[in-house]
């Protein structure tokens, strides 16, 4: 900015001299191929192949629009997105709640206060697959760990993941366990942040800790909150590793949401302009999800 | 006449003795076949993850001392390994030099894609091929599913999958019920074995959408219309047969099946038999090796194997699922390739596969080898209900390209029937929502 100042108030004879972008213009050259190698071009060829009819080991034929207007009329899909929705909402709700509450207890000082965070965070360090196979041996209805542990309370077994009714909420339970820690550092971060004046104005006021927690904390810890609401329904709404290898979508299509239905077209089905199709309607969701949640950050900024 | 030799003389005479071995190996490779030629020489291999491929790979290292040919041997679950071989294949530049391939997912795709090169051709090349190979052994229904419709025989008969009976001999006989030889007397036996307050049930099967299509079409081959396609490739899935299918489908699922069994595919199912709380189980003979297993199974030793049970019909078969090595078109490598093609298919190998209960073999030499059927661990019954298995097996997919999507359409209607959705209803909207596809299948092979 400064420099652009300084090359305006220039006579024209110095500005031929100082045109930096000019000189080292060439030095975004490398970035720039990379970009369009394995970003730009990814999308462009994506969208061209969205456009045509396209078996892996077939013809490729031109169809428009057709992917998209057959996208529209399909029931599956649409039941994908509701699941998606659903499931999504249920995995950003829980563990920012979740998060928010062990952020504020982690945050005030107790004995072995450094180990209990370290166990709170253990989840968010297994590997997702990993993670997934072990939850489904203790889901097994019969040989579960889980059933055995509610049989010895006194309380019926739970179908889990063997259930249309119950699988989702079930995989939530597990994104749950998997992510709150991710949530709570983000939050804690923000709490470490906070200035301590406030709270003592607050204190001299006469308010109560309730209201220290409505008034202060809570607004001065939004943007911290909006960041971790952004990752959280991004990552949400990408899930895939853990419903896939626990469910694959099942029982019938009871788990299947856009990343499952987008990986059976595309590499079950082999039908690869249709899952292109797919892609991009998910890629514009998501855009706009991500720039609505910005949109929100930046409100959030000002206020 | 001094008896000097001269420095010409010796230099020739030091050549001729260091060459005579070469001489000597070309002379003998005449009259005994030269697996060392392309020593020296690496290939990739790709194999699904199950009992036969991981003996191929334990057994690598007798390859590459046969050979000389270092061999890579990678060995993926049988679901990611169909999807990585296809894409490889399309890609063009496929990594692999062989690959299996499921003849009852991949054929027709792979056939009409012609992405594979024709094993017969190098069959009959004899300067390539040991004379001990021996084609003629290899079963001629196996040949025949490997078989593309234009006459080329684009990967080698590997093994074959039939579907068999498996039950708890200990549950039975505790209640003084006999091996079951129809559906509607195995579900009855079902029904007196199943004790929910023990934990104990009559029955477990694939539930899973997409793995459940083959428990239906058990039940489907056992009625007189047996196919799911008709002889001019139309979908004949919500007929009056398809539809008893289906209902035998639900009422083994929902009636005598553990719960939760709606989410279950063969590895659940082979828990639960394991572990001595299912007493019946329809599934791949492959699983034997498992259960037998006493480090793992507590049914190791009990175990019974019988042929599945009649249908409804007069016609009485088990389902046929198989796999072929084949080597793409693009594979440089093709002639290591096939002396592996040769190793690893060859009458050892699949004797060790049949002995070892890791699968059916394709050859008929080791049925034939009565000493080590009788020094394997697997009782005779097992062996028995192969040979009778193997008389009425018969495709337990239909041959078509979008199969697993026809898997998972159907599957879907399946599972849904579990739930308590009616069958005919699911089926009837299953066909529909899949006979455009099929059709657009047809029209473009």
């Amino acid at each position: 900015m400064q420099q652009a100042e300084t090359i305006a108030a220039s006579p024209p004879g110095a500005q031929r001299t100082r045109n930096y972008a000019r000189h080292y213009g060439w030095f975004i050259v490398p970035a720039a191929v990379v970009v369009l190698a394995v970003i730009i071009f990814p999308w462009i060829f994506t969208f061209y192949v969205s456009a045509h009819d396209w078996h892996l080991g077939g013809e490729r034929r031109w169809v428009g629009f057709d992917n998209y207007i057959k996208l529209f009329s399909d029931s599956r899909f649409g039941g994908a997105m509701l699941r998606t929705l659903f499931y999504t909402v249920l995995a950003v709700v829980f563990p920012m709640i979740l998060g928010l509450v062990a952020a504020l207890a982690f945050n005030r000082k107790f004995p072995l206060r450094g180990l209990a965070r370290t166990i709170f965070i253990l989840p968010m360090m297994a590997t997702p697959v990993a993670v997934a196979l072990v939850w489904t041996m203790t889901f097994h209805p019969q040989l579960g760990v889980l059933n055995w542990l509610l049989a010895q309370v006194g309380l019926p077994p739970s179908m889990w993941v063997y259930s249309t009714s119950t699988v989702i909420p079930t995989l939530v339970m597990i994104e749950v366990w998997h992510w709150t820690p991710l949530v709570m550092l983000l939050i804690l971060g923000g709490l470490a942040s906070l200035p301590v004046d406030p709270y003592e104005a607050a204190k001299i006021d006469g308010a109560n800790g309730w209201q220290a927690f409505r008034h202060i904390t809570l607004p001065l810890l939004m943007p911290f909150i909006v960041v971790a609401l952004i990752i959280r329904c991004i990552d949400a709404l990408k899930a895939f590793d853990t419903i896939y290898v626990i469910t694959q979508g099942g029982p019938g299509s009871a788990s299947e949401t856009i990343n499952i239905f987008l990986y059976l077209q595309a590499f079950a089905f082999y039908n690869v302009g249709y899952a292109s199709a797919v892609v991009v309607v998910f890629f514009i969701i998501i855009l706009a999800l991500a720039a609505l949640l910005l949109w929100t950050r930046q409100r959030v900024k000002m206020t | 006449m001094a008896n000097n030799i001269t420095r010409r003389q010796a230099l020739s005479a030091t050549a001729a003795v260091l060459g005579a071995p070469a001489f000597v190996r070309q002379a003998n490779a005449q009259s005994r076949f030269d697996w060392k030629r392309f020593a020296g020489e690496r290939i990739e291999v790709t194999l699904q993850t199950s009992p036969r491929g991981l003996l191929l790979q334990r057994n690598n290292k007798e390859f590459e001392d046969l050979t000389g040919i270092r061999c890579g041997i990678e060995v993926v679950p049988e679901q990611q390994h169909r999807q990585k071989v296809i894409v490889e294949y399309a890609s063009g530049r496929p990594s692999f030099d062989v690959a299996e391939l499921s003849l009852h997912v991949n054929k027709r795709q792979v056939g009409k894609a012609r992405w594979n090169t024709d094993i017969k051709a190098l069959i009959a090349d004899a300067s390539i091929t040991a004379p001990d190979f021996d084609f003629a052994d290899f079963g001629a229904g196996m040949v025949e599913y490997a078989t593309q419709s234009d006459g080329r025989m684009d990967s080698l008969p590997a093994f074959a999958d039939y579907f068999i009976l498996y039950y708890n001999k200990e549950l039975l006989a505790a209640k003084n019920i006999a091996v079951p030889t129809t559906f509607d007397g195995m579900f009855e036996a079902a029904k007196t074995l199943t004790e929910p307050s023990r934990q104990i049930y009559g029955h477990v099967g694939r539930g899973l959408k997409n793995a459940n299509v083959v428990l239906w079409s058990t039940y489907l081959l056992g009625t007189a219309q047996r196919d799911m396609i008709n002889a001019n490739r139309q979908l004949i899935t919500d007929t009056d047969d398809a539809v008893w299918a289906g209902e035998m489908y639900k009422k083994f699922l929902r009636d005598v099946s553990p719960p939760g069994s709606i989410g279950f595919n063969w590895n659940e199912c082979q828990t639960t038999f394991m572990q001595g709380r299912a007493a019946m189980w329809i599934d791949g003979i492959g699983f034997a090796a498992p259960l037998e297993d006493r480090q793992r199974s507590r049914v190791a030793g009990k175990v019974g194997y019988a042929l599945v049970p009649k249908g409804r019909g007069a016609s009485h078969h088990c389902c046929l699922f198989g796999a072929g090595y084949g080597i793409p078109e693009a594979s440089r490598k093709k002639g290591p390739a096939w002396l592996y093609l040769q190793w690893a298919l060859g009458k050892e190998n699949q004797l060790r596969m049949l002995t070892s209960g890791a699968g059916v073999p394709a050859r008929s030499s080791p049925f034939g080898n009565e000493a080590a059927i009788a020094a394997s661990t697997f009782p005779r019954e097992f062996f028995n209900t192969l040979n009778e298995s193997a008389k009425i097996a018969r495709a337990g997919l239909p041959e078509i390209v979008p199969v697993t999507q026809f898997r998972d359409v159907i599957g879907t209607a399946l599972t849904n029937t579990i739930s308590g959705s009616d069958v005919a209803t699911e089926l009837r909207r299953a066909t529909a929502e899949f006979r455009p596809v099929l059709e657009q299948s047809e029209r473009e092979s």
